[in-house]
């Protein structure tokens, strides 16, 4: 299976979105080479404005430029947008202005770096702001496709990316849309709903699962705010189980934001597979994904937890 | 208009919203008087001097940008754009009530706002993405971006600074440098001189003025007008000036005046 990281279908889907509208204006903060935002730098070097390492600076310059008309993409490592967190709820929500936002090297698949790097609440942290809307995709050509979708989106937008490489699963034809969960294996007994990485261990799951005569759904819910909730919903009456599986905290996630769906509307056996309020540690991402219970192996032990609560 | 006219037509400008900043703050009973008296004089020479701004067309494409990085000193603000026109008078009596257009801190859906504010150390980096957008449309408006000098402990400030410079932006900063931040005086809070030095060091040229004499306001930015790249003017002020017991008092940073006090103010400001 072909494998490419998120962040390379990002830098892809930047440069064509250069290309053919001027009002895009990229903004790094010394990681171009590493969000991959340099593709776009190089071809575009007069739309592109380095501010360094000040992330806090990024995002009001950012506002700038949007206020002035432009598309800005600001792009660095995802703990580094949580760094500038207040400049983004009071300048960019507070302002409703047009800036997209990237953070990479996302999640316990960072690996090597560690915890300092792993960031495991963005989604979260970003979910809470007014007008914010948070992407996480599954894969290169969603990432690709999906900068598109958040040019076309009027309002701040952040998206998750990751370092690492991950199976692709769409082709070309793939048409991302804000707010669109996708329904990849059909199935009745329970459903898994996943972002990011977890969206192929979840398939993966799938497959264990139906070796034991266990027929999972799989939702790819790489839109996290605004949730599909008509989709979580119609899962949950259908198939009467729900995990949610990512590279995040259980708190306030993709997990917290389909709890607060299933609770209000049709509460539902509902398993979490994320990390349980614990930072992550250096180590190989897959021996990460194990040691911390990320893995297909772990999607498919809560989906039988999840069936088992079925009343 | 010749200078002397030019200067007196300014400072009874000046009084006037001086009035109106202590009527507003009266009425609402919340806000922050002292930052606005001290700002006052330098907004009226900004708007009424050297801005290119049309109230009946805010968002007119070629006029100058203003940033009120100091989003808390509203008062000096918004009186300012209702005497230009941007709104009218009235609203300065609803500031900070429910439903109200003027809210406490700086907001971008009043008409003549550019940014929200109130978070300090948040403009000049705003400043910056204006201004980077000028220099790819090679546009020619102004940029200016007022900030307190209590604001200069935040770290973002440096971090645009840095940016303007390196870039090489098209940016007017100015400091309402009036010693007293929210608790206390700056000097024995945590100091920030001197800040001359450190913004030529950032790469700045820097001018120094007394932001309540206007012929040094107006000709400050005058010579500023004149120039290109990042520049800025530390001004001189008085925390509550204009008014006796606020000037240089840390406790109307941020209270209005009771009843006794407003009409003892405006009694000052006939």
């Amino acid at each position: 299976m072909e494998k490419i990281a998120t962040r390379d279908g990002f830098g892809k889907g930047l440069l064509e979105l250069g290309k053919k509208n001027p009002n895009v204006v990229s903004i790094e903060a010394d990681l171009g080479k590493s969000t991959k935002s340099i593709l776009f730098a190089k071809q575009f070097p007069d739309r592109n404005f380095n501010v360094g390492i000040s992330e806090a600076d990024m995002m009001l310059v950012s506002c700038g430029l949007a206020a002035s008309g432009k598309l800005p993409f600001a792009s660095t490592f995802a703990i580094f947008t949580e760094r500038a967190f207040e400049q983004i709820r009071n300048a960019v929500c507070r302002m409703n202005l047009n800036v997209k936002i990237i953070g990479s090297h996302a999640g316990l698949i960072t690996g090597e770096d560690g915890s300092s790097a792993q960031c495991i609440e963005d989604i979260a942290v970003f979910r809470t702001l007014p007008h914010m809307v948070v992407i996480s995709p599954a894969d290169a050509v969603q990432a690709e496709k999906a900068v598109e979708a958040m040019a076309g989106h009027h309002g701040p937008v952040y998206m998750r990316l990751t370092r690492e490489k991950v199976p692709v699963l769409y082709n070309d034809n793939h048409k991302f849309i804000i707010g669109r969960g996708d329904v990849l294996r059909e199935g009745k007994d329970v459903t898994i709903i996943a972002h990011g990485p977890q969206v192929y261990e979840s398939l993966e799951a799938a497959d264990e699962l139906a070796k034991e005569g266990i027929n999972a759904r799989i939702i790819n819910m790489s839109t996290i705010k605004p949730l599909d909730e008509n989709l979580v919903l119609r899962a949950a009456q259908e198939t009467g189980a729900i995990v949610t599986a990512e590279d995040h905290s259980i708190i306030g996630g993709l997990g917290g934001a389909v709890a607060e769906c299933l609770v209000s509307s049709y509460p539902t056996p509902l398993e979490r597979v994320g990390l349980h309020d614990t930072f992550g540690e250096s180590g190989k991402p897959m021996d990460l994904y194990k040691k911390y219970g990320l893995t297909s192996g772990d999607i498919a032990q809560a989906a039988r937890k999840a069936i088992k609560r079925k009343k | 208009m010749d200078n002397n006219n030019l200067i007196l037509g300014l400072q009874d400008k000046a009084k006037s919203f001086r009035r109106d900043i202590i009527e507003m703050l009266y009425k609402s009973q919340s806000g922050h008087p002292g930052g606005s008296l001290s700002a006052v004089d330098i907004l009226t020479a900004l708007y009424f001097h050297k801005m290119h701004v049309d109230p009946k067309k805010p968002d007119l494409p070629g006029r100058d940008r203003f940033v009120m990085s100091k989003g808390h000193a509203t008062p000096g603000l918004y009186t300012v754009l209702a005497g230009k026109g941007f709104f009218p008078r009235e609203e300065l009596w609803h500031f900070r009530q429910i439903n109200s257009l003027l809210q406490g801190h700086a907001d971008i859906n009043i008409p003549g706002v550019e940014a929200s504010t109130g978070s300090l150390g948040m403009g000049l980096s705003f400043g910056n993405g204006l201004a980077m957008a000028k220099k790819i449309d090679k546009l020619h408006h102004k940029i200016i971006v007022l900030m307190g000098d209590g604001e200069q402990q935040e770290g973002q400030v440096w971090e645009a600074a840095m940016t303007a410079s390196h870039h090489k932006l098209d940016i007017i900063a100015i400091i309402d440098k009036n010693g007293i931040q929210n608790d206390w005086f700056v000097n024995e809070t945590k100091i920030v001189d001197p800040l001359p030095d450190k913004w030529r060091a950032f790469g700045w040229h820097v001018e120094e003025g007394d932001g309540h004499d206007m012929h040094s306001i107006v000709s400050t930015l005058d010579k500023l007008w004149g120039m290109q790249g990042p520049r800025i003017a530390i001004f001189h002020t008085v925390k509550g000036k204009g008014v006796s017991f606020m000037e240089n008092n840390p406790e109307f940073h941020g209270r209005a005046p009771n009843q006794e006090e407003y009409r003892k103010a405006m009694e000052e400001l006939k």
